[in-house]
């Protein structure tokens, strides 16, 4: 009788108070593997306690006491004291709960992102110590020998340790290269960043979840900051649209996917997100991201796309941000408007030694080649992107174009 | 740093490269896939087998030969290919292994080379 509503309020659990522990205790520590194993050792406590006997009154309460007690005997096992002050133990033995308004996640966000740490390792140490996502998992996620993934968050925590990496409010004016720091590391969380681009989309689709529960997070957090805010709205979009980018485990590029599949609902609060970054004036490459997005989205409304909106923005975002994938972007926006030769020069801008493994350059040379009517480069260019691609329903798709 | 990437194969992966229906795309797909390979210029050998039904194994035991028909191990998936690549790092080799076509049924193992003896 008690066992599923025990799972239950366990996962409940796990979702609201894993990171504000591990920020809690790391904050009195200093150390991030040590307040990682404190609280998962209490989760594991908790599932056989929760399961046998009554469920705690206040689960939050109780797993604060069992990760702390986890803590202070890891401590005096490993006589690793030296790094904790003594009032910090006055802390730890403090029972009553944690009242502090700042939340003890953000504090783990910024130390996870410090300009100290691999910024590699910026998305795995977040999806790690902030939602105990299981190591295993983000090493695929990553494209990673889960061995690697190992030793490189160990690494990544030891330094935080003996670096004394800690948390404290930056200064306003490293503020928004600290909050860029973490925005990033939940956008390549979420599968943005990727280098193997055309895999994004089958991302593990629990850990896109994790990402947008994130990136929420933020925005309750740092409710002035707008780029936050362009950031939600943009993973946002890209969720919404995503039931229709795989149909009959078919892929469907955007151009062509059927707007009626799109989540309204989610579409529909990205815009939100997006209106309240614009009221906060500051603006910033997520924003213009997720403008881009927007756009794309809208055509669910309007039938058809703004192209010419999407260079202007694109444009912005060049000026402002510039990448690989946004010149591509602008590149194959360009194409729709007809600029052939425009979208020609930006692609001729990339450094040959970036583009040569990058598969949405080839896709986009073979589309540029195809439209300018040169049918031998556009194969050869098709043929190389296919050989770049990862995602077996994409090569599928890809290989329908050929000739 | 010099990797191999060891295409596995599985049973359908073998039939496809003689099924009417499939054997284009199958054959299409790896020609990409080493295309990929030779113009990023990374790749240093590589081979495509034939099906293990043609291979013949040898043993030697206490100075005696054993010939068997077939592979080495009776195992779903097969040797099927093997391309030596030169990349500046596990992850690269990674990426690679993630595009080759054996991926989708079988697996592919990345390993890396010994260097250079003597």
């Amino acid at each position: 009788m008690n066992a599923p509503s025990a799972d239950g309020v366990l996962d409940e659990a796990h979702r609201r108070f894993f990171g504000r522990l591990v920020g809690w205790l790391f904050r009195l520590t200093g150390d991030l593997q040590l307040a990682e194993d404190a609280v998962a050792a209490a989760f594991a406590s908790a599932v056989s306690a929760w399961r046998a006997g009554p469920i705690p009154d206040s689960p939050e309460a109780w797993l604060r006491v069992a990760a702390r007690n986890q803590a202070m005997s890891a401590l005096r096992r490993d006589q690793r004291t030296i790094a904790v002050a003594p009032e910090s133990f006055d802390d730890l033995r403090d029972e009553t709960p944690m009242t502090s308004s700042l939340d003890d996640r953000i504090a783990l966000l910024f130390v996870c992102a410090h300009p100290a740490i691999d910024p590699r390792m910026h998305a795995p140490l977040m999806l790690q110590a902030v939602l105990g996502v299981d190591a295993a998992r983000i090493a695929s996620v990553f494209l990673v020998p889960p061995s690697t993934l190992g030793q490189r968050l160990s690494r990544a925590k030891a330094k935080i340790r003996d670096a004394g990496i800690r948390y404290r409010v930056a200064e306003p004016d490293e503020l928004p290269s600290r909050v860029g720091a973490v925005l990033q590391a939940i956008y390549a969380a979420y599968g943005l960043a990727d280098p193997t681009a055309d895999s994004a989309d089958d991302r593990d689709s629990t850990l896109r979840h994790e990402a947008l529960h994130l990136a929420r997070l933020l925005t309750e957090l740092l409710p002035d900051n707008a780029e936050a805010w362009g950031l939600h709205a943009l993973l946002l979009h890209t969720e919404s649209r995503r039931p229709a980018r795989l149909v009959d485990g078919e892929f469907v590029p955007l151009g062509h996917q059927n707007t009626t599949l799109w989540s309204s609902e989610a579409r529909h609060s990205a815009d939100e997100c997006l209106r309240r970054a614009s009221a906060l004036r500051g603006i910033g490459r997520f924003q213009l991201e997720a403008a881009i997005s927007a756009v794309h989205s809208a055509r669910a409304e309007t039938g058809s796309t703004d192209w010419q909106s999407i260079v202007v923005l694109y444009r912005g975002l060049l000026q402002l941000a510039p990448s690989v994938g946004a010149t591509i972007g602008a590149a194959s926006a360009l194409m729709q408007l007809e600029q052939l030769t425009e979208s020609e020069r930006l692609l001729d801008s990339l450094p040959a030694d970036t583009v040569r493994d990058h598969q949405p350059y080839w896709v986009c040379r073979a589309r540029l080649a195809s439209v300018a009517g040169d049918s031998e480069q556009a194969q050869a260019a098709l043929q190389r992107a296919i050989g770049l691609t990862s995602n077996p329903a994409v090569r599928r798709y890809l290989r329908r174009s050929v000739a | 740093v010099q990797y191999a990437i060891l295409a596995l194969e599985a049973p359908a992966d073998y039939a496809a490269r003689t099924d009417a229906l499939e054997a284009e795309a199958y054959w299409a797909s790896w020609a990409s896939y080493v295309t990929a390979l030779r113009e990023s210029g990374i790749m240093t050998a590589g081979a495509g087998l034939q099906p293990p039904e043609t291979a013949t194994t040898i043993r030697t035991r206490g100075g005696t030969v054993e010939v068997q028909d077939g592979p080495f191990a009776d195992v779903k998936e097969q040797l099927g290919g093997i391309f030596l690549i030169e990349v500046a790092d596990l992850d690269e080799a990674m990426a690679w292994a993630a595009r080759c076509p054996a991926a989708e049924n079988g697996s592919v193992e990345v390993r890396p080379v010994i260097p250079p003896m003597g």
